[in-house]
């Protein structure tokens, strides 16, 4: 018998870690204990910092203003969302939502072929190209994207002398003739600010589809097909719903981002408020903070009823 | 004899590596059939051929005699119950087993009343409204396979289908698909690496090893008269005897194989045998207990009831079978 077996001949280990051993000891008896502690500080960032500005910044929306002094009224009115439903503030929230809603079904459309393409065909090398593809144009500043794509769309930009090349100068200027999404040149149309929005969403939607479609099992799709279904019925009845979670998912993403963001607009597009430039303008210059906090409610509002459809869909049913 | 799904020289290779080498096979119609082999030897592959999900290097498919060269799976009548199930987690029970009449546009009523005889089949009437993963494993199996029948396929091909099991649902299942399998009249390929499995429920069994296919014929011709010694080690666990120690007892120097079961201990010395060897070894398996004896370089084992006085470690035991027990093989690989 060797030396260390004589020595250690307690059926027991001995604790040779000091306290950090006996601190150990009890954590594997209380395991309950050493997850509290470990959610802890996230449930207090979640709880407090997150879920608490969230509900004083709802509890903002029920002030108002007076508006003969600017200050703030701190008694519980409905009139904010009176205010808010005014015309020009629903014509606000009629355009954010429009176009939230149009780049989140191009984005969709543009992005699963990729995703499937990704999550289906692409292995090793191809993989990490395509991984690197989506990041990349994350990595790069969003300010410089965004001018970067001003002066592509401007009218002595890149887009406008391809189509030059091409002769196709007149489909360019129908389109821009349209009446609302059209415009003196594509920087300063709704276009311009679909496509911009549609350029810098896209790996948000890519990606959780991408996830999606890798988890379904190629056994399901041979099942599929076993039991009589074309390639096209097997992507309609089988990979689409299964991948449904991944684009709900993703159109979280590119519909709140859209809805929320007050810079693309700014730049590229017409001078009409977006949600975001309106709660902007609203905590700025003007220091109606109520009003600001109204128009934050509506993007929540607009979510929370997403998600209960698509719940009520079945999107989430195979989870 | 009918043929219900035949290979004629059929060879599947990935690269270099043989998956499937040259096999020729008829399976006939309303045979339970199995493919019987070590993980790697190709049955699977044989299977996905059959069933049209991978396409030959060479060789040709019948299935009823149609050729299938080119025919993708959907439009082939022959369904799979996968090893892992393959149940959609999308859909309810009732929904996976409707999949196929759905597709062929069979009207509602219809489709929910075959399914739910399909389910009363496989004893799981009621459960359509729950969702695969509410389901036990052995549950899953029988929705899988409900799904593989409803549409009555010309040939149903089974792939591990028991696999996942335990040993008691196995047992139940593998009398359970037997009969199953009388009552619809189809046929059934079935593949596995349990040789009990395969011998216990096959009308005929195939033993394949390196992709290639060593030997058809009945349970009890596979299990009898081996014609190699892959088939007689894989089957059974026989006894497999070189051409050197053949010679000695048959007078042949020839590769043979001798069932444990055929051999009967003598306690000493005594008898006319000059088989004569030490016990090394001893299991007890319940009815029956395992006891290898050392015949010099040669170790054999026998298998002999339990509680009839078996010979302990360290006896000295003489060995004695019918002549005609010990089997003379064909072939040496």
């Amino acid at each position: 018998m060797s030396a260390v077996a004589a020595t250690a001949a307690s059926a027991i280990l001995p604790n040779q870690r000091g306290w950090l051993g006996a601190l150990s000891d009890h954590f594997w008896r209380q395991p309950k204990l050493l997850v509290f502690l470990l959610v802890l500080p996230a449930l207090l960032w979640l709880g407090i910092v997150y879920v608490g500005s969230l509900f004083a910044l709802l509890l903002q929306s029920f002030f108002s203003i007076d508006e003969f002094s600017g200050l703030i009224n701190y008694e519980f009115t409905l009139k904010t969302y009176a205010e808010l439903l005014r015309p020009q503030n629903l014509d606000v929230i009629l355009r954010t939502v429009t176009m939230a809603g149009a780049v989140t079904l191009a984005s969709a459309l543009i992005a699963f072929p990729i995703a499937y393409m990704a999550a289906r065909y692409a292995r090793g090398k191809w993989k990490a190209l395509f991984y690197l593809g989506i990041m990349l144009p994350l990595w790069a500043s969003y300010l410089v994207k965004v001018y970067a794509w001003k002066l592509i769309l401007a009218k002595e930009g890149i887009l406008n002398w391809v189509f030059e090349q091409l002769h196709l100068t007149p489909v360019l200027d129908a389109w821009l003739s349209l009446p609302v999404i059209g415009g003196n040149s594509l920087s300063i149309s709704y276009t311009g600010t679909f496509l911009v929005f549609l350029y810098v969403w896209m790996p948000y939607m890519i990606l959780p589809i991408q996830a999606a479609i890798e988890r379904v099992p190629t056994n399901l799709l041979d099942a599929s097909s076993d039991l009589g279904a074309t390639p096209m019925q097997t992507f309609w009845k089988v990979i689409f719903p299964l991948a449904l979670p991944g684009i709900v998912a993703g159109s979280i993403f590119t519909f709140s981002l859209t809805l929320g963001d007050y810079i693309i607009p700014q730049i590229i597009g017409t001078s009409a408020f977006f949600i975001g430039q309106a709660v902007y303008a609203h905590q700025g210059t003007a220091g109606n903070i109520p009003l600001a906090a109204a128009f934050t409610v509506v993007p929540i509002v607009i979510m929370g009823l997403y998600l209960w459809m698509a719940r009520r869909m079945g999107a989430f049913d195979a989870l | 004899m009918t043929s219900a799904v035949s290979l004629q020289t059929v060879s599947r290779h990935f690269g270099a590596v043989k998956a499937l080498d040259e096999v020729d096979l008829e399976v006939g119609e309303g045979e339970f059939f199995a493919m019987l082999g070590p993980s790697g030897s190709g049955k699977t592959t044989c299977l996905r051929l059959i069933a049209g999900f991978e396409q030959p290097t060479a060789g040709q498919i019948r299935i009823f005699g149609e050729a299938v060269e080119g025919v993708p799976p959907y439009r082939r009548n022959v369904n799979t119950v996968f090893q892992d199930y393959a149940l959609f987690p999308h859909m309810n029970v009732r929904e996976n087993v409707e999949f196929s009449l759905m597709l062929k546009k069979v009207d509602k009523p219809t489709r929910a009343r075959e399914a739910e005889a399909a389910l009363e089949l496989v004893k799981l009437g009621g459960y359509g409204d729950r969702r695969p993963g509410q389901l036990s494993g052995g549950q899953r199996q029988r929705v899988a396979l409900a799904r593989a029948i409803v549409s009555r396929p010309k040939v149903l091909l089974l792939d591990e289908p028991l696999g996942a099991l335990d040993l008691k649902l196995r047992e139940q299942m593998q009398d359970e698909l037997k009969a199953l399998q009388k009552t619809l009249g189809i046929t059934f390929i079935f593949v596995t690496h349990d040789q009990g499995e395969a011998l216990s429920m096959a009308d005929r069994v195939a033993v394949f090893n390196f992709g290639k296919l060593v030997q058809v014929g009945t349970p009890e011709a596979i299990y009898r008269q081996p014609n190699s010694r892959f088939v007689a080690d894989f089957v059974g666990s026989s006894n497999v005897l070189e051409p050197e120690f053949v010679e000695t007892i048959a007078g042949e120097r020839r590769w043979a194989s001798l069932r444990p079961e055929a051999i009967h201990l003598l306690r000493g010395e005594g008898g006319h045998s000059a088989l004569i060897g030490t016990v090394v070894s001893r299991s007890y398996l319940g009815a029956t207990t395992r006891v290898g004896i050392a015949l010099g370089e040669t170790v054999l084992h026998a298998v002999v009831a339990s509680g009839t006085d078996e010979p302990a470690e360290g006896d000295r035991v003489t060995i004695g079978f019918a002549r005609e027990a010990l089997h003379l093989m064909e072939n040496a690989g």
